[in-house]
């Protein structure tokens, strides 16, 4: 990778498990990939795969009983008055204030439900305000001037009227945009989506990508994407991963991955989306079996039980790691590298 | 991790088990709960086999042993195992017109168990003389007194065994005519909506914003004094039962309007089932673990209420013995202090309500289908 | 908004309505008639009173006409203040409940401010920190609250006042004050005497209202607007209280419906057993001796103040919840 080209997030061998009464959970299971500024990352997945757990993961709020065991987050910083460095996020304290003043301030997060994703006895506008005063000085008219500003840039119609209303007067599509509008609050580096789209309706979700896009080619932030939509992935992502069990499976540019995808994950997940071109009347192909009990995980390559190109004897007893097969493109599947001498 | 796990297997019995079967699965979980459950069917036993445990007449009134305290059970006699107490004497103390009590450690009373006293019919039908322990041959005055006596030399121990059988049953009773309320007006609120929902709804918070007591206090205080114990403890129940249904009607109507809106049982209409059987096969089972445990919950609001009742003395009235009946001799603090054995019946009472309490909490949790 | 006032509006006085007739019926359900009771107490004390003098108050009661007209002349005879005659005391209805009426105010308003001010951190505390050792003690002594009924607390907690310490814990004033007329230090006595038999009454709903605090902030702590506010950088504790403790507090708020019946109930008995001058042992003591207007009145006055209270209570709920004020919930 060249130098100008600096990751603003790197996420190295990521592992988050949640330690409950019935056993352990490891939703996220070694997770490494790059964000980078003015591009957005698309992560897709079935649910369950861990793709939420390490959205919170980076911003120090996994909730109890989960924790991260292992991995490095790293934030780079670029002070204009200074020299750029690396902080590692997770040798912060999940509530230090260090921690905090990143959370909202330089990564912000827009989550899945937007129905219950602000608080129903709170106006718009002072959920907002009250953000963008956590991490900026700024006086209660000034934030009110604010918010109107960013209701108004996330295409809010009315923002002088809108900042009084509740959440429940507001449509999903227009709770979503208060949504996006409350994470640009303190103008972030980085933005986390997680599942933006998935409660809105098909016209609405388009509304909303659109605008993501446009805000990004404004302030040149970073979008991790999360979604289990690969249209979504396809329309919008520069960079793919695509995560099974916790692990990731396959990562790359958007158009490699769609377009010489390696995984048999991968292609099985592009097989079973409904195209214009494919046959009326016949029936998409679909991943045989379910997703494995999370405490059940399998031994091996965690999708060997549901893959069609399982090598006996192989898939089940080794893990394949991450390896490129190409420029960017990396897999993890013994169908690309060589299987590990047995070990003892 | 190549070892099979048996998740596969435990999985595939969860689904083709029984709602009840579940609901047990779950409820074995809760510790509190179950032990909660031992308890009360442990008071349920005595309910049962009240006589039998008791071991004087608890309307034996004896004079010469008002207000004895407790007199404990000795288990050795010189390092072998004989169960005895001492004899008690009483003598009045002239200054303070006070029995006092000496016991007298030479004189031993051997306890036995299964020995005959009083006659009464086990179960109701079977007459027999048996009783758990007692002194035997003895004659009331030389009987034991495990928890002392009450001012007219009643036995507590035995009395509070027979109170238990009456506050119980008050209570099940109470239950089970607010059970009838509540799912009839209930159910009849919740399926056909409508203006019938809207009156019974505001009947309902009528009797809700009224406070209890005194409406009770008000109802009972008009029982005739001539009635007898049996018609007093049926207008009781009703008089608790009259306020008890509401939340049950709440719960019956909330889970019928919830259900309404439930995909199988419009598959159930379309299917042509008569409302008839949508009602009794598909909507009943699908709620009844629910209405069991908001009917246990609401057991000891029945029996505390009982036991209030006659605490004032508006409610069950000697010779009925009930715990509340036997709390009217502690009114004052005059009487707490100088014999404060009496409270003892008022152990049952927290007991029983903290059980039905937990095991209620246990049914509640177990019944919901999507509780962890 | 005014919508919903209107409908809690009408709805409270229509159970105030209810009320009244239920204290009427009260009133009517001793065997015999007023009269009839006044007469039998009158020849038990051997008193000489006229036939002339049953008769007028026949008619002033209307006692010879149907049920439904001495309804309304009692109800009328209410509207002006004159609530009928208590023929144990002898005296009229309001004067012997004299100022009962208010002590029973101050003791309930006592009992909720305490059960609110006590359960609304304890059950925070226990939502937040759930399963901690704090937690499990708070939930262990919310279920004695629960299992306790509060004329058993009062009886144990007087026996353990006159064993121990060796005073009388009953009583809202102390002898001197007790037939003073009003002072500042009469008013200083009964602060002092009061937060005991408040807490007494108070313990259950207190115990009831932690659970229904912890388990709705349970409920909204795991609401994904609190994961909002957390990834925006708020602190924990800011977080908290800002947001889900505000939601949880509705619900909370509402609690005060079914408070209040549940205290002025316990405030009856709990007035019995430890003597205080509040509407309870007057209760008791005209429904033994079926002095049957002052009982109907009592009633009707402890159902008043519930259903006062209740109204209130929307009123505050319609103030705080936005999704009220906005029509959103029926």
């Amino acid at each position: 990778m060249q130098d100008d080209r600096q990751p603003i997030l790197s996420v190295r061998n990521l592992k988050t498990s949640f330690f409950t009464d019935e056993g352990i959970v490891r939703a996220v299971d070694g997770a490494s990939f790059d964000v980078h500024l003015g591009q957005t990352l698309g992560i897709v997945g079935e649910s369950g795969c861990g793709k939420s757990v390490t959205a919170l993961s980076i911003l120090g709020i996994v909730p109890r009983p989960g924790r991260i065991v292992e991995g490095d987050i790293l934030l780079r910083r670029e002070p204009e008055d200074g020299q750029a460095h690396e902080i590692a996020l997770t040798s912060l304290g999940d509530s230090s204030s260090e921690m905090r003043s990143i959370r909202g301030a330089e990564i912000a997060l827009v989550f899945q439900e937007p129905m219950t994703s602000l608080s129903p006895v709170h106006t718009i506008g002072n959920q907002i305000i009250g953000a963008a005063r956590l991490h900026r000085k700024l006086s209660k008219q000034e934030a009110s001037e604010l918010a109107v500003e960013l209701l108004s840039l996330v295409g809010i119609p009315r923002a002088e009227a809108a900042i009084d209303s509740y959440p429940f007067q507001l449509s999903g599509g227009l709770r979503q945009r208060a949504l996006i509008a409350l994470a640009l609050s303190c103008d972030p580096r980085l933005l986390i989506a997680d599942e933006p789209t998935t409660a809105l309706d098909v016209t609405t979700q388009a509304q909303i990508l659109d605008l993501l896009r446009s805000l990004q080619e404004q302030n040149g932030m970073a979008i991790m994407l999360i979604t289990h939509d690969m249209g979504v992935i396809a329309e919008m992502a520069d960079q793919v991963v695509v995560m099974y069990l916790g692990r990731v499976v396959e990562e790359g540019p958007v158009d490699t991955v769609f377009g010489e995808s390696k995984h048999p994950y991968t292609q099985s997940l592009l097989r079973s989306i409904p195209s214009i071109h494919s046959t009326p009347k016949v029936q998409l192909p679909t991943i045989t079996g379910t997703i494995p009990h999370p405490y059940n995980r399998p031994a091996g390559c965690p999708f060997h039980p549901r893959c069609p190109d399982v090598i006996p004897g192989v898939c089940d007893k080794h893990e394949p790691e991450l390896q490129s097969v190409g420029d960017e493109h990396l897999v993890s599947c013994f169908l690309y590298h060589p299987v590990p001498e047995t070990s003892p | 991790m190549t070892e099979e796990h048996p998740i596969a297997d435990s999985e595939e019995r969860i689904f083709v088990a029984g709602q009840m079967q579940l609901m047990w699965w779950r409820f074995r979980k809760h510790r509190v709960a179950v032990v909660a459950t031992l308890v009360v069917v442990a008071f349920y036993l005595v309910v049962l086999g009240a006589d039998f445990l008791a071991y004087t007449n608890p309307n034996t009134t004896e004079a010469y042993r008002s207000l004895m305290p407790p007199q404990p059970i000795r288990f050795f006699d010189n390092g072998r195992f004989s169960p005895h107490v001492y004899a008690v004497t009483g003598e009045r103390d002239m200054r303070t017109f006070k029995r006092v009590y000496v016991s007298h450690p030479d004189q031993k009373r051997p306890v036995r168990f299964f020995v005959r006293g009083y006659k009464y019919k086990f179960l109701g039908f079977i007459r027999t003389d048996r009783h758990l322990i007692g002194v035997e041959g003895a004659t009331a005055a030389e009987s034991i007194f495990l928890l002392g006596t009450d001012e007219k030399g009643r036995d507590v121990w035995s009395r509070i065994m027979v109170a238990t059988r009456t506050s119980l049953t008050i209570g099940l009773v109470a239950v089970a005519l607010s059970l009838v309320l509540g799912v009839l007006l209930g159910g009849i609120s919740g399926f056909y909506g409508g203006p019938m929902d809207s009156a019974i709804q505001r009947l309902i918070e009528i009797l809700r914003s009224i406070p209890t007591i005194p409406l009770w206090m008000g109802m009972a205080a008009a029982f005739p004094r001539d009635w007898s114990v049996e018609q007093i403890y049926f207008a009781i129940t009703i008089v608790i039962a009259l306020r008890g249904w509401t939340g049950l009607a709440r719960e019956v109507r909330g889970r019928f309007l919830s259900l309404r809106e439930e995909d199988f049982v419009t598959a159930a209409d379309l299917a042509g089932c008569s409302r008839k059987r949508i009602i009794f096969r598909h909507m009943i089972p699908s709620f009844q673990s629910h209405i069991i445990a908001a009917a246990t919950l609401s057991v000891p609001a029945m029996i505390l209420a009982e036991t209030a009742l006659s605490y004032l003395g508006l409610g069950l009235r000697p010779p009925a013995i009930s715990w509340g009946v036997m709390l009217q001799q502690v009114q004052n603090v005059e009487a707490v202090a100088l014999s404060p054995w009496l409270l003892v019946s008022a152990v049952p009472v927290i007991v029983v309500t903290l059980a039905f309490n937990f095991m209620g909490d246990g049914l509640r949790d177990a019944a919901d289908p999507y509780g962890v | 908004m005014l919508a919903y006032a209107a409908r809690r509006l009408v709805l409270a006085i229509f159970t105030l309505w209810t009320v009244t007739v239920l204290s009427f019926i009260i009133i009517q359900l001793p065997p015999g008639d007023f009269v009839d009771a006044y007469m039998a107490q009158l020849s038990a004390t051997q008193s000489n009173v006229s036939e002339q003098h049953f008769e007028s108050l026949r008619r002033q009661y209307a006692l010879d006409r149907p049920m439904y007209v001495q309804y309304l002349k009692w109800m009328s005879g209410i509207f002006s203040g004159d609530f009928g005659t208590s023929m144990m005391w002898r005296k009229s209805v309001l004067d012997v409940i004299g100022d009962r009426l208010a002590m029973t105010m101050v003791l309930s308003l006592g009992a909720i401010i305490l059960t609110w001010a006590v359960a609304l951190p304890i059950g925070i505390y226990s939502a937040v920190r759930q399963y901690s050792i704090g937690d499990y003690v708070f939930t262990f002594i919310g279920f004695i609250g629960l299992g306790v009924p509060s004329f058993l607390l009062a009886l144990v907690l007087m026996y353990f006042g006159f064993t121990l310490f060796d005073s009388d814990i009953g009583g809202l004033f102390s002898p001197e004050y007790q037939l003073e007329p009003w002072s500042w230090g009469k008013v200083k006595d009964l602060l002092y005497h009061l937060p005991l038999p408040a807490i007494i009454i108070g313990l259950s709903g207190t115990a009831e209202l932690i659970r229904v605090m912890r388990a709705n902030l349970l409920d909204e702590l795991r609401k994904p607007y609190v994961i909002t506010a957390r990834a925006a950088g708020m602190s924990e504790r800011t977080l908290v209280l800002k947001y889900p403790v505000r939601v949880a507090l509705n619900p909370f708020a509402s609690t005060v419906g079914y408070l209040l019946p549940y205290i002025l109930s316990g405030s009856v008995i709990v007035s019995v057993v430890l003597g205080l001058p509040t509407l309870g042992p007057l209760l008791l003591g005209s429904l033994v001796a079926q002095d049957m207007f002052l009982a109907g009145t009592i009633v009707m006055m402890l159902g008043a103040l519930t259903v006062i209270g209740t109204f209130l209570s929307d009123l505050l709920l319609m103030w705080i919840d936005p999704r009220i004020r906005f029509e959103m919930v029926q």
